[in-house]
Order: C-alpha cells, then sequence, then structure tokens
C-alpha cells in the first residue's frame, strides 16, 4: 500500500497578494469579504441573542479579553516585546478611569478617553527603561511591574489601599456597555491589522525581526517600540477603563496575573501573529471558563489540562486553522 | 571624511583593537584587510556606533561622533552594511526598502519625499543589478539566491544616500563572476562622490578598487600605504603567510 500526504492548494482567486485585488464578479468579491463581514456581523447580533443578563455578561468579559489580547499579539508577535505584564497597563488604566470618576466626578464619556490616554503615556514612561533589555529578560521586568505597583498601592494606601475605589460610575445601560466594546474589537482588530500593513507596521515588524539592521538604516528602533508600546499599552488601558466602569469598582484584582496570562492564552489557542486569531481564542477561553465553574475548585485543573491538549493537537491556533480551511484546497495524494 | 584617533576596544582580556589610527579623505576608497579575528569588523562596529570604545575618537567630516547611537551615525550619512547579513525574510525584496526609506534621512530628500515609493525602492534595487523586468525583486527575501542578499543589503545602505558607505565583507560567498558585476556598480557610486570603506577579504578585486589599504593583525594596524606598497610589506607578507596576497 502506497502511502498518502496531504496536497494543499490555493483556491483559484486571481492575483491575490498582499495589497493588490483584481476583483472578477461578485463571486470573488464575496470570496474577500465573507470573513470580513460575517464575524462583524454576528459580534452585531450576539448582544441581541443571548438569553439573559449573565450570559451577556460573560460576552462582555470574552470581548474585553478579546481586545486585550490582540493588544498583546501585536505587541509579542509583531514586534517582538514579549510581556508579561499586560496587567500593568490593564490596571493603570482601570485605576486612572476610577480615580477621575470617583474622585472628580467626570463623566465616563470623559474617563473612558482620559484613561486611555494618560494610561498608555504612563504605562510608556514605567516600560521606556526596559525596552533597551532583550529578550527574556523584558518580559521577565515587565512580569514584576504589575505585582510592584500592587504592593505599592497596598503599602501607601492609596488609591484606596486594599480596599480600593468603590463609587466609581456605571454604564448608563447594558446596550452601551456591550455595544462599546463591540465597536471597539472591530476597530482594534481590523485597525490593528491595517496598522501592520503600513509602513510603521512593516518597521514595526522588522524590529522583531532584525533589530540592529534598522537601526543601521538610520531608525531609532527604541523610539519605535516605545510607539509600539503606547499603542498596546492604549488599547489595554482602554479595557481597564472599561471594566472599572463596568464592575464600579477599581482594586488590587486589576493588577493581578490573571490579567498578563490570559492574553498569552488566548493567543496560543487562537493563533500567533494574526490578531484576530487572539480575539478568537479568548471567545473559546471565556465561554469555556465559564462552563467549567460547577466543577468548584477543579476548574482550573480541568482548564489547564484542556488548554495543554489544545495546544497539543493544534499547535497553529484556530486562525491557521480556519485560514488554511478557507483558503486552501486540501486533498490526499500517492506521496 | 572619516578620521579615526587611537581606537582602542577590549573584550575581556581581548584586545580587539588597540590604539589604531586611520584616514580616509572624501571621494577615497580605504580597504582594511587582516586574517580572521585582527579586529576588522571591531573597527565597523566602533566607527558606526554599534559598540563604544574604550579610548580614541572617531571624525567625521570633522564632528566628532565617538559613541553616538547607531541611527544618529547612520542619519549623518555614515552607513555601513553587515557581514551576516540578516534581510526581512518575510517581506518581499523590494518592501525591504521601505525601513530604510523610512528613516528622518531618507524622508529629508527631496527626490524620495515625492514619488511613488515602491518605484524608488525599485530604482535602487535596479542600480545594485536586479532586474526590474524580473520577478526577483517581488520575491519574499527568503527565497532570495545569496548574491542578491547581498545587493539586497547594498541597496538597503544606498537608501540613505551614503555619504561613507562602510562594506563589511560584501564579496564574501560571492562567486567570481558575481563579484565581477559588483565591481563596476561600486566603482560608478565611488565616481559620484561616494567615500567607500571596504572590508575584505578578497584581496584582489579589493586592491582593483581601493586608493588606499589598512592592514590589521591581532587588534592591531601592522601597515598602511597604496595596494602596490601594501604587497611589498614584509610584515603584511608574514601576517598572510601561508596565503597569497595577491
Amino acid at each position: 500500500m502506497s502511502e498518502l500526504r496531504k496536497e494543499r492548494i490555493d483556491r483559484p482567486i486571481k492575483a491575490r497578494t498582499d495589497d493588490i485585488y483584481a476583483l472578477m464578479g461578485y463571486k470573488e468579491i464575496s470570496y474577500l469579504l465573507l470573513p470580513r463581514v460575517l464575524p462583524i456581523a454576528v459580534l452585531l447580533i450576539l448582544p441581541l441573542i443571548v438569553p439573559n443578563l449573565y450570559y451577556l455578561r460573560v460576552l462582555n468579559i470574552a470581548l474585553s479579553f478579546a481586545i486585550l489580547a490582540a493588544s498583546w499579539d501585536f505587541l509579542a508577535n509583531y514586534v517582538g516585546l514579549v510581556s508579561l505584564g499586560h496587567a500593568l497597563f490593564f490596571g493603570i488604566g482601570a485605576y486612572t478611569a476610577g480615580a477621575f470618576s470617583a474622585y472628580f466626578d467626570l463623566p465616563i464619556f470623559v474617563t473612558i478617553p482620559l484613561a486611555t490616554l494618560i494610561g498608555a503615556t504612563i504605562s510608556t514612561a514605567l516600560i521606556y527603561p526596559t525596552l533597551k533589555v532583550r529578550g527574556v529578560y523584558f518580559s521577565l521586568i515587565t512580569l514584576a511591574f504589575p505585582l510592584l505597583l500592587a504592593r505599592l498601592i497596598e503599602a501607601t494606601d492609596i488609591l484606596g489601599g486594599t480596599l480600593g475605589i468603590t463609587d466609581v460610575e456605571g454604564f448608563p445601560n447594558p446596550w452601551v456597555e456591550s455595544y462599546l466594546l463591540i465597536f471597539s474589537l472591530i476597530v482594534v482588530v481590523f485597525g490593528l491589522r491595517r496598522l501592520l500593513g503600513e509602513d510603521l507596521g512593516i518597521v514595526l515588524r522588522a524590529i522583531k525581526d532584525n533589530d540592529l539592521t534598522v537601526e543601521a538604516s538610520g531608525i531609532n528602533v527604541n523610539k519605535y517600540r516605545a510607539i509600539a508600546v503606547f499603542i498596546s499599552s492604549a488599547i489595554a488601558s482602554f479595557v481597564g477603563a472599561y471594566t472599572a466602569h463596568s464592575y464600579m469598582f477599581v482594586g488590587l484584582p486589576y493588577l493581578n496575573l490573571e490579567y498578563s496570562i490570559f492574553p498569552i492564552a488566548a493567543t496560543v489557542v487562537g493563533g500567533m501573529s494574526s490578531i484576530a486569531g487572539a480575539a478568537i481564542g479568548a471567545f473559546i477561553l471565556v465561554p469555556l471558563s465559564e462552563a467549567l465553574r460547577e466543577f468548584g475548585t477543579l476548574r482550573i485543573a480541568i482548564y489547564s489540562l484542556l488548554l495543554m491538549l489544545f495546544i497539543a493537537i493544534r499547535p497553529e491556533g484556530i486562525y491557521m486553522f480556519l485560514w488554511r480551511k478557507y483558503h486552501q484546497i486540501e486533498r490526499w495524494v500517492k506521496a | 571624511m572619516i578620521r579615526v584617533e587611537n581606537l582602542t576596544k577590549r573584550f575581556g582580556g581581548v584586545v580587539a583593537a588597540n590604539n589604531i589610527s586611520f584616514e580616509v579623505k572624501k571621494g577615497e576608497v580605504l580597504g582594511i584587510i587582516g586574517p580572521n579575528g585582527s579586529g576588522k569588523t571591531t573597527v565597523v562596529n566602533l566607527i558606526t556606533g554599534f559598540i563604544k570604545p574604550d579610548s580614541g575618537r572617531v571624525f567625521f567630516a570633522g564632528k566628532d561622533i565617538t559613541a553616538k547611537p547607531p541611527h544618529e551615525i547612520a542619519s549623518l550619512g555614515v552607513v555601513r552594511t553587515f557581514q551576516n547579513v540578516r534581510p526581512f525574510y518575510n517581506l518581499p525584496a523590494y518592501k525591504n526598502l521601505v525601513i530604510p526609506l523610512y528613516s528622518p534621512r531618507a524622508k529629508s530628500f527631496e527626490e524620495f519625499r515625492h514619488g511613488d515609493r515602491d518605484h524608488i525602492a525599485l530604482d535602487l534595487l535596479e542600480e545594485v543589478g536586479f532586474e526590474r523586468d524580473s520577478p526577483i525583486p517581488y520575491k519574499p527575501a527568503s527565497a532570495l539566491p545569496h548574491g542578491y542578499i547581498k545587493r539586497l543589503e547594498l541597496a538597503r545602505a544606498l537608501a540613505l544616500k551614503p555619504e561613507v558607505l562602510i562594506c563589511d565583507e560584501l564579496f564574501s560567498g560571492l562567486s567570481q563572476a558575481e563579484i565581477a558585476s559588483l565591481l563596476p556598480i561600486l566603482e560608478k557610486l565611488n565616481e559620484n562622490g561616494l567615500t567607500l570603506i571596504m572590508v575584505e577579504h578578497r584581496l584582489k578585486e579589493l586592491f582593483e578598487l581601493a586608493d588606499k589599504v589598512v592592514v590589521l593583525e591581532y587588534g592591531e594596524k601592522i601597515a598602511e600605504g597604496k595596494p602596490e606598497e601594501i604587497v611589498e610589506d614584509e610584515k603584511v607578507k608574514e601576517a598572510f603567510l601561508g596565503a597569497e596576497v595577491i
């Protein structure tokens, strides 16, 4: 018996390159549009079809983690800055929004943009000195940042200390709460993917590939790394600010390791270096984690086991798997 | 144009560069030769800011550029190529030039600021010998043969319109024919006023091009002079013992 091997052929779409489409008729237009329009349509409909407020809450958590994971994927897999401290960006955004809302009584649609900008500025300023440190050392230093900030708040009793800030304004209604995130997710995923195709994005990706050659090309590598950190931390700070208003509370849990680790897990499950994959990963992991609640304390063990199984079976991630199924024809041929 | 004064660099106990001085005038071609481990690349790294000297100074056009960050030195017009070329493999060859063309220096040139960036990139590639009407400039850098990768590296440096171009072993790994096709390109650049510093192993080709040669051994300068003088130098003959100087 002769052995079989899988052959993959690109679907015969005319002139498909990175940025040029020569379209021939509605079939090809819909072929290109479907993977973009379908997820947007599903996202827009989801809040309308969830059975009750509990599921709406799960949806919101999934959405916020999806945005968080996208911002991590951008920084780690495109710019090469593997941050293990995304909770820092998230937490600073949350605390900024919470403080502005509770202490200065600013309305929610002022505090969120303000926290996004201020959060990104503070995060970038904190991370900037560490940008010279490369690879795993950068990751280790970033891991320490959220822990450090948490101890600082605990010790000095600023920003509510261990009790946190409790009187943070909530969202006017659940629709605003959900659709704000849905629109943000769409803007973040498509925006980042577009950015990465632009010149700035190409420079950032090149820094990950080979920073010395970029530096030799007359480009200040640290400046562009800082720009990338600013973009990524702005997104994470936005999610932090949103969450603070959503729970009407900010406290030390916002600096938990969970917010650093979850985006990584989501990106691994969903597929690295695609931005969209990270978001897909969050939409699998968050509901999974909720579904496992009835197992009580065993939840984390089962969750971890499933995660490991998943990585063993589909190391490429779901996004690449779907991408392949959609864009390529597979068939078994004789080897 | 470039003046190096008493450059010294130690790595632990090894003296990679010991009190090295030389000068290259505008429009000249300077060759730097020496056996393996003689400190040639260290000198390039010291001039271009990739490593900081323990002592000594580097001047460009009379200005002290010692230990400035590499991107600032490149922005001034002192541009280098790398010995171990690592292009941006995922990108098509011509898109590799987006990076240097994005630099503040490239953007400061009128002719680069206007016009289609992809055309500018293709022009640069054509200048170093990419066939414009072939698919080669559009291939991902990872699919290019070694000779083209070296040319791509040269084009990357030229995209900054350098005043001084420092080539670190540009000819290494290339065939005779490939070197023969690169030489006229370098000659033409030099005729147009580009100052060249060539660090080379391939002495024969270098001596055709160079106005002056500096010879290094164990981090020290052991000779300096015109190519024909260097060939006759006793110390140089000794350093290259076993190898034919020309």
